[in-house]
């Protein structure tokens, strides 16, 4: 197995959030696509870290996920109360900010 | 066909169709089931790829983690209205093409790109050394994330605090 097929998979799970996070209208939905792209880089990380034998890779990884953990925290703390406010978290009625 | 091989198709079959699921299924906690099936099958890869340590996070952070805060936020906010768990998508089909078009940008890239057929041997003690790095190397970002956590901590006290 070579470091290409890690990549390909990676690019697809990418592309796949890319698409969760472009159509979905529920912004807890929107957060899940964003988790999904995270974890492809993640992946493409990890990958690039065990065929260069470089600890860098794995340490960025920890990194990430650990932002991604604390961005998901803060992210659904700002849709609850949106939702206490607004009573929905349809992203397209939240145009308060639309000029 | 070797294991590592017959892993990782195995292991890139379910994590496809579970992301796929993520971003399709029209029941919001389906999603995030789906979610943490891709998860663990991404832990998989990682212990596919010699990082035991990191499948231990992955699992431990993500899957333990985030599908919990995730459920806690869907019962918050679904429940109260009485509404239905479905959800729809928006823009299919203009979503589609531009996930498309980034897709095959990426793949012909990697397609053309002269990368690594074979792994070097891997370091004794991985995880030692991701550990040792981890208070040398990179001791500055590791300081700087625990600021960022406080940060978080803050902001997540604001938002929670009581309406004067």
């Amino acid at each position: 197995m070579g470091l290409q097929p890690y990549l390909i998979l990676a690019a697809c799970l990418f592309t796949i959030g890319l698409f969760g996070v472009l159509t979905r209208r529920n912004a807890i939905g929107i957060l899940l696509g964003i988790e999904l792209m995270l974890n492809a880089v993640n992946v493409n990380l990890v990958a690039f870290a065990r065929f260069t034998g470089e600890t860098a890779g794995l340490i960025f990884t920890l990194f990430t996920i650990s932002i991604t953990v604390a961005e998901v925290a803060l992210g659904l703390a700002i849709v609850i109360l949106i939702f206490r406010v607004r009573r929905t978290v349809e992203a397209d009625q939240l145009h308060l900010l639309k000029g | 066909m070797s294991l590592e091989a017959a892993g990782f198709w195995g292991l890139a079959l379910v994590l496809l169709a579970s992301s796929l699921a993520v971003v399709l299924s029209k029941n919001l906690f389906h999603s995030v089931l789906y979610l943490a099936v891709a998860l663990v099958a991404t832990a998989g890869v990682f212990l596919l790829l010699q990082a035991e340590f990191l499948a231990a996070v992955q699992v431990l952070l993500y899957a333990g983690g985030v599908v919990t805060i995730v459920v806690f936020a869907i019962v918050v906010t679904e429940r109260l209205v009485g509404e239905r768990l479905a959800q729809t998508n928006r823009g299919v089909f203009t979503g589609g093409l531009v996930s498309l078009v980034v897709l095959v940008i990426l793949v012909l890239s990697l397609w053309r790109a002269d990368l690594p057929r074979t792994a070097p041997p891997p370091p004794a003690d991985l995880t030692q050394a991701i550990g040792r790095d981890l208070l040398t190397r990179f001791v500055l970002p590791f300081e700087l994330l625990a600021v960022l956590f406080l940060a978080g901590l803050l902001g997540a006290l604001f938002f929670a605090r009581k309406e004067e």
